[in-house]
């Protein structure tokens, strides 16, 4: 059920990619995109009333492993978010540079190529 | 005996660093790097041909069968991949010396370029789901930027559209990844084929068409090709040819395949949706190609189409429709860099794409002329040239494998770009010269000399198919694809 929602708002985000004419909501869109993978990732790893999961002696390792969240899913989601906001700073490099040679930020109007 | 392979990845990316720190002033010094690089990893592939083995990042080696580490694997399609990358990249940026003297900041230019390639090695290597995405998305942004390198108003247009599809595509793949591993606890793509076992849930097939649909989209496979004939163009020369070249394939083609074979295991349910992908790119690719008046837009639409026969040939699953489409996508790297090099070559001397506007540059521009004519003939497969033995076994094997409607549609979409490059070599090199091709002169001699070399390796590579090297190399490469969850065996043991 919840996993549902990363998908709502996953889609939430494809909608303003595809359908927004503004370049930086387009951004925002894709932004709010892989804040849904992020989101769902974490929730992968998350477990109800789980400890945190650094190792130490006072617990038996296979009581430990039952009850620790799953470290990977935030080690993952760490890295993704880094790679995000490179993606998001070179997007954001392009608008601007886009508003200087076009000055407008809508899409429809950036049209030199017939593609 | 594989400590070579980490090298693989921290070369290039130890050259994107290095590159603009010594280099800033010195142009000539960066052109020396960036080649020294391309031409020691070439070496170095050329050295592993024939090995396999796997390569454990840290020494966490396999526990009981699970996979503890990121692990680098080298097998026969790794090697496939790895020795087209590594040929392209030296011979792109030969040509990158002289060709690049049109653009400023050539230090950022080849650290970029080294980046891409570090990426596209790396995805072709890794054996861990993530570390895949990680080396994807490392590509990725360094082609963002080699595509906006002229910040012109085209090429900015063009890499914000690329930028975009992009990313919903590397999103799209990153949700399949979690949802892999919510599914079997691992990111290993050997350890994911072990746990998947026989009985997938329905949200496994979820998995799935993401992931077809994100490496579709880098692959540029038909439904989501929009944004490929704008950035292709757009880049400069040597990048255009990088990324029709090897770009689309590593990322999108060889992993998908990878991950579908390997790691979450190919039904035939997933063979009918690649077969239908790529009979649509073939069909599509070489229909809007038909209409173009730019020479590089032309070979652009080019590349959907021809990727088509790529995905076709893995779509027939049989060991003979991987091995040809591995075949054909080696070929297709040499051609089309070379084509979309003798495309650059052709704006450097008259300064325009339009092959309205050319005519006659046979007799002007002679080297770039024949190369032209050579890769022209290769892309429509005309014998003795390499596109014709790929083409001929991508139909023989879909053929064997009793797909007739699909050989047919392949053996319809040949005759296609056979009409579409005459009308291209006519227009450009035959006709009556015009105004832009009256000026021309032949291109300088680094730029000629990468020509001639993709040119001999057209010429030459129809010889791979010979029946010696065809079973120890291509057979080799398809069965670890086609293998599929044997795989795992050969990384964890048994």
């Amino acid at each position: 059920m919840h996993y549902a929602l990363c998908l709502v708002l996953f889609m939430v985000g494809l909608y303003g990619v595809l359908v927004k004419r503004n370049l930086i909501k387009i951004i925002v869109s894709l932004v709010v995109m892989e804040s849904a993978v992020n989101l769902f990732i974490v929730m992968v790893g998350y477990r109800l009333k789980g400890i945190a999961p650094i190792m130490d002696s006072t617990i038996p390792p296979d009581q430990f492993v039952a009850a620790s969240v799953d470290p990977i899913p935030q080690a993952l989601v760490l890295t993704s978010i880094v790679i995000g906001v490179g993606v998001t700073a070179m997007t954001v490099a392009i608008a601007m540079r886009l508003y200087e040679r076009y000055g407008t930020y809508d899409i429809q109007e950036i049209r030199r190529l017939r593609g | 005996m594989m400590q070579i392979l980490p090298l693989f990845v921290a070369i290039p990316l130890g050259a994107g660093f290095l590159i603009p720190l010594v280099g800033r002033r010195n142009p000539r010094l960066c052109d020396a790097l960036g080649n020294m690089t391309m031409l020691a990893l070439l070496a170095m592939a050329i050295s592993v041909i024939g090995k396999q083995g796997v390569y454990w990042v840290g020494g966490w080696l396999p526990q009981a069968g699970i996979p503890l580490g990121i692990n680098l694997v080298l097998d026969g399609a790794s090697l496939v991949m790895l020795l087209t990358i590594t040929t392209i990249s030296f011979m792109v940026t030969l040509y990158s010396i002289q060709y690049m003297d049109r653009y400023t900041s050539r230090s950022r230019f080849y650290s970029l370029f080294s980046l891409m390639v570090a990426g596209m090695i790396g995805v072709t290597l890794t054996g861990d789901l993530f570390n895949l995405f990680v080396f994807l998305e490392i590509a990725s942004i360094a082609s963002y930027a080699l595509v906006a390198f002229g910040t012109q108003h085209e090429e900015l247009e063009a890499a914000f559209r690329y930028i975009v599809l992009g990313s919903v595509g590397a999103a799209l793949i990153l949700f399949a990844i979690a949802i892999i591993y919510a599914l079997t606890g691992s990111l290993n793509m050997a350890g994911i084929s072990r746990a998947l076992g026989t009985s997938p849930k329905p949200i496994y097939f979820f998995a799935v068409a993401m992931f077809i649909a994100g490496f579709g989209l880098k692959a540029a496979l038909v439904p989501f090709h929009t944004w490929l004939p704008d950035a292709h163009p757009s880049a400069p020369a040597p990048i255009s040819a990088m990324l029709s070249g090897v770009l689309i394939k590593t990322l999108g083609i060889y992993a998908l395949a990878r991950v579908l074979f390997n790691a979450v295991g190919m039904t035939p349910l997933f063979l009918d949706v690649l077969l239908v992908l790529g009979t649509l790119s073939i069909m599509v690719g070489v229909l809007l190609a038909l209409g173009q008046d730019d020479i590089k837009r032309t070979l652009a639409y080019h590349s959907i189409s021809q990727m088509g026969y790529v995905v076709l040939g893995f779509g027939l699953g049989t060991r003979l429709g991987i091995a040809a489409g591995l075949f054909h996508l080696m070929n297709h790297a040499v051609f089309k860099t070379l084509l979309f090099l003798n495309a650059g070559s052709i704006e450097y001397a008259t300064g325009t794409r339009d092959y309205n506007k050319m005519g006659g540059l046979r007799s002007k521009m002679p080297v770039t002329a024949a190369t032209s004519l050579i890769a022209s003939m290769s892309i429509s497969g005309i014998p003795p040239f390499n596109g014709f033995w790929s083409k001929l076994f991508i139909i023989v094997a879909a053929v064997q494998a009793e797909k007739y409607g699909y050989a047919a549609w392949a053996v319809v979409g040949s005759i296609l770009t056979l009409a579409s490059f005459t009308k291209l070599q006519k227009r450009a090199f035959f006709d009556e010269p015009k105004e832009a091709a009256k000026v021309a002169k032949e291109v300088p001699v680094f730029m000629k000399a990468s020509m001639i070399g993709l040119a001999v390796l057209c010429v030459l590579m129809g010889l791979l198919w010979l029946p010696r090297i065809q079973e120890g190399f291509f057979m080799q490469a398809a069965k670890s694809l086609q293998e599929g969850f044997e795989y795992a065996t050969h990384i964890l043991g048994q």
